[in-house]
């Protein structure tokens, strides 16, 4: 806490300039609403001060965050958010269901820490503020539940995930979901199952485990790499994930799959969770320490980036701090990766239109935009097309789109519009949940268009080749 | 009429959900870009003129204060509400009207970003041509307010040489135009004397602006020099050549580090100064002017010439110019800028008093400017949780605006006075000039209902009323 809180109780806050307050409302009647009813920050994971007033709110952030340009309201921007947060840490106002739904709306995307001039770690700022909020239990109702059910009960435990998996592809490909959708029995259930049910991401025909694999480089054999499995891509995306094995064989890896590894904790650190996320920390760095890997390469953007943060998350851990840091540094994004190699350019040419959907994770937490697109060049034949706001994000966001379904919506049809609008037959990407959330965007806009990730691209351009 | 009885006959005008009257969502309007901070009664976001004009006339018949706000990017303090004061806010007024391509202009509402108008007219190969730092979020009714400036303002002028005319709303509510829709007007220039007023005269609802066309060739040159002496001196040599760039920045070796720091901007480390020289227009013209720019440059020294090869070079120089104030961050955590304006002949002299006030006050300085048209941006640079330092950096800045005045400059080039610098006007205006200016405000506002206690001292010098951790001001330039 700060040494002298400016506490103020009513309208009179000073003013510096000494500013005629008597052309003020002649009646002077309390504002609506009050400040500082709730708990104030405390303990080891509040957002740091010198965090905080890194941010001279010089506004550069505005243009660049969805929800502001969305709304185009202060509330609902990077700049507002941060100030909110300032005003709990000097103790001018407290937690509040308010000041929480101004934090919920924000989508985590960090497109705001990329463009700021002063660098302040807005990621960090968010990560830790949640925290606060679900240290004293005013996280809103929905988050609450997905908390508890997903994040806590499912995420962290492969086998469950699986179970669900498994149940899920059971419910969708047995006819069951036909015969729910139809009947419509779930618009007779309570709260908002029926949306819930249409936002199910599709299971993938095959899952993809980690069993301790390790698939051979074809070829000349030029290192290890360990490829993260992950959660819930190796279920829905599947596909993607033995791509991603494939393309990096044809590349001279040796690819392991370590087992005992599970979900980056991304979710959870998003959510405020960051003991749980810490936990999931250490298991991975433990397992890909057993495998003996050169790197850590992962296919999806949003675990790549909470991984090369494993040192910050994990830098008061006196066991962990050196092993974070030391796995942080190894972790590559897969287009970073094969960018860097250089990759192998595929031999036969693929005459497909092509835009790319800049996941934020990669572009923002990252600053990856070049890669991906240097590995779609690489592909004869292939014409690669801009989309406009190609970094703005798509709405995705992890969970997000679960609970804050409008503004998650808004943004799905404005990407699927940008993208649309190129003419392209096949949107890039490269994170399982922007796939997820232009797939079924796509599908609602009955737009005859594929979404694939880069890496699908590439082994395509390398399946022609026989 | 009761405080209760104003909010509900302003919802009712403009809908519920476009007043903000909660304390809660008012945290965020309290502050712009500048130092301080206040926080309003509660905000409105009206749709259109009308409702700009009956919800100006409620609070006019209430007694209360209105304030404009744009997108709150302003460095002096100019969107800083009085306590229990009305801000009025634009997001929804954000519409691109029409794009004339015949007369190359373009009507605007007030809450038009200004880089989202020049993106949008370039598709139609023109440009506005006004480019401030914040030109990615700041408004342009905002900027007619502060008559923003910008680093391409040195060949074609800031905000009011390219506004044509305007519709603005007046204090009770009125609804008047000013200018004209044609490129002269008759009679007393009162739109010339609206731009810059700080918000003060009225609020601005529709925008004619000027636009350019696309110049044939843009040549941008990094100019380095082992100091800034000599980089003073060639910023006289290009000017006395006749050249008019479109622009010309300065960098001191301070800010060149700072920058690096942040991003590689091409900056040489070592560099004890550099010149950034943009040339614009016809092939043949930017080719002959730029053998004159490279000769003016080596003949004061430049230890070397670069020119920037493709879009994406010239891009990486400018990035590295337009984050230059937050990359300060890096070297301390608390910085403060004046935005002084010398003639140009002078520019050596006033460097040479900041380096002794920085030396006097052992306050770190750095200097990032428009040289070509003399708006310095000392920023002094410290850490305000020392104590007795803040106090330092207001002396040394006050002093630094007094040696702008008297080597025969100002006190702003393109911030603004706002709460920041009404103090120091005497610096530069008698009482009789000041009685001259708030006659011509009497004009438009006879009740000084808009935006009051800005711009003339009146007593309470500056003193910022913000978190000790965050006394910083004026981010960009």
């Amino acid at each position: 806490m700060v040494s002298a809180p400016d506490r103020h109780s009513d309208a009179g806050q000073h003013m510096g300039g000494g500013i005629d307050a008597g052309h003020g409302f002649p009646y002077g009647l309390p504002f609506e609403g009050s400040l500082n009813d709730g708990p104030g920050f405390a303990g080891s994971d509040a957002p740091a001060e010198e965090d905080l007033y890194r941010c001279v709110h010089c506004g550069l952030c505005l243009s660049a965050c969805p929800t502001y340009v969305e709304t185009r309201l202060e509330t609902e921007s990077p700049r507002g958010r941060i100030a909110l947060m300032k005003a709990v840490h000097e103790g001018r106002a407290g937690i509040s269901e308010r000041l929480v739904s101004h934090w919920e709306l924000c989508l985590q995307c960090r497109a705001c820490e990329a463009v700021c001039p002063s660098g302040v770690p807005y990621g960090r700022l968010m990560e830790h503020t949640r925290a606060q909020v679900q240290d004293n239990d005013l996280q809103s109702r929905e988050l609450g539940h997905l908390s508890r059910l997903f994040l806590r009960a499912a995420l962290p435990h492969n086998g469950r995930l699986r179970l669900a998996g498994h149940l899920m592809r059971l419910y969708q490909r047995t006819g069951v979901q036909r015969l729910v959708r139809k009947s419509r029995v779930l618009s007779l259930m309570p709260g908002d199952l029926a949306a819930m049910e249409a936002q199910m991401p599709v299971m993938g025909r095959e899952f993809f485990s980690p069993r301790g694999q390790v698939f051979p480089a074809a070829g000349e054999k030029r290192m290890t790499v360990g490829l993260l499995s992950g959660c819930v891509m190796p279920l829905m995306q599947g596909d993607a994930m033995r791509a991603a094995v494939r393309v990096l064989q044809r590349n001279g890896c040796d690819v392991a799959v370590p087992p005992a590894q599970g979900c980056c904790g991304a979710l959870n650190l998003h959510a405020g969770d960051l003991e749980l996320g810490r936990h999931m920390a250490r298991r991975n760095i433990d397992a890909f320490k057993r495998a003996q890997v050169d790197v850590v390469v992962t296919a999806s953007a949003g675990c790549g980036s909470s991984m090369k943060e494993y040192g910050d998350l994990l830098r008061d851990d006196p066991e962990y701090a050196e092993a974070a840091h030391e796995f942080a540094r190894n972790t590559r994004d897969i287009t970073e990766f094969l960018a860097g190699l250089p990759l192998h350019p595929p031999g036969a040419e693929l005459p497909w239109r092509v835009t790319m959907q800049d996941p934020c994770h990669l572009a923002h937490a990252q600053r990856i935009t070049e890669a991906p697109r240097q590995v779609l060049r690489s592909i004869p034949g292939l014409e690669l097309v801009e989309m406009a706001e190609s970094s703005l994000c798509c709405g995705s966001a992890g969970f997000y789109s679960l609970i804050q379904r409008d503004m998650s919506r808004r943004l799905q049809e404005r990407k699927v519009g940008n993208a649309t609008a190129t003419g392209a037959e096949v949107i890039a990407s490269a994170n399982p949940g922007c796939i997820g959330q232009l797939e079924q965007g796509l599908r609602d806009a009955s737009a005859g268009i594929r979404v694939m990730h880069v890496v699908e691209i590439l082994d395509a351009a390398y399946q022609a080749e026989r | 009429m009761t405080d209760h009885d104003l909010l509900a006959s302003i919802r009712a005008v403009v809908g519920d959900e476009y007043v903000i009257a909660h304390r809660e969502d008012l945290l965020v309007y309290e502050y712009d870009g500048s130092v301080d901070r206040s926080m309003p009664r509660a905000v409105v976001l009206p749709a259109d003129t009308q409702q700009v004009s009956r919800v100006m006339a409620l609070a006019y018949d209430a007694g209360v204060t209105v304030v404009g706000r744009g997108s709150g990017t302003g460095l002096s303090g100019g969107a800083i509400t009085p306590p229990e004061g009305l801000q009025i806010a634009f997001p929804r007024m954000d519409r691109i009207l029409e794009v004339d391509t015949v007369n190359r202009t373009a009507l605007v509402e007030p809450g038009v970003i200004n880089l989202d108008l020049d993106n949008h007219v370039r598709g139609f190969g023109m440009r506005y041509a006004p480019d401030p730092s914040s030109q990615r979020a700041c408004s342009l009714g905002g900027n007619i307010a502060e008559n923003a400036g910008g680093p391409h303002c040195l060949a074609y002028g800031a905000t009011t040489n390219h506004v044509i005319g305007m519709e603005v709303v007046l204090e009770d509510g009125e609804i008047v135009h000013l200018g004209s829709m044609a490129r002269e007007a008759a009679g007393y220039d009162l739109r010339g004397a609206f731009v810059g007023s700080e918000g003060t005269f009225g609020i601005a609802t529709k925008i004619l602006v000027r636009l350019l066309p696309l110049p044939e060739t843009v040549r941008t040159f990094l100019g380095i020099f082992p100091d800034i002496d000599s980089a003073c001196t060639a910023v006289s040599a290009v000017i006395g050549h006749g050249i008019v760039p479109a622009a010309l920045e300065m960098i001191d070796a301070l800010s060149i580090k700072a920058v690096q720091n942040v991003t590689d901007a091409g900056y040489p480390n070592d560099a004890g100064a550099v010149l950034l020289i943009e040339l614009e227009g016809l092939n043949e013209e930017v080719d002959e002017v730029s053998g004159e720019v490279e000769a003016a440059l080596w003949d004061t020294g430049a230890a070397d010439v670069r020119v920037a090869e493709d879009d994406a070079e010239r891009e990486r120089l400018w990035v590295g110019r337009k984050t230059a104030f937050g990359a300060f961050g890096t070297i301390a955590p608390n910085y403060y800028l004046v935005d002084g304006v010398v003639p140009r002949t002078r520019l050596t002299q006033m460097l040479r008093k900041v380096s002794e006030v920085s030396e006097r006050y052992g306050i770190t300085i750095a200097n990032v400017f428009h040289a070509g048209d003399g708006n310095l941006h000392p920023c002094m640079l410290f850490d305000a949780r020392e104590p007795g330092v803040m106090e330092g950096a207001m002396a040394a800045a006050a002093e630094l605006m007094e040696e702008c005045a008297l080597l025969g400059g100002t006190l702003s080039g393109e911030h603004g006075i706002g709460l920041e610098k009404k103090e120091f006007m005497p610096l530069v205006y008698t009482d009789a000039d000041m009685e001259a200016m708030q006659r011509v405000r009497e004009a438009f506002a006879p009740e000084n209902r808009l935006n009051p206690g800005k711009i003339f001292p009146d007593g309470s010098y500056w003193r910022p009323s913000a978190h000790p951790a965050a006394y910083t001001a004026g981010m960009y330039v």
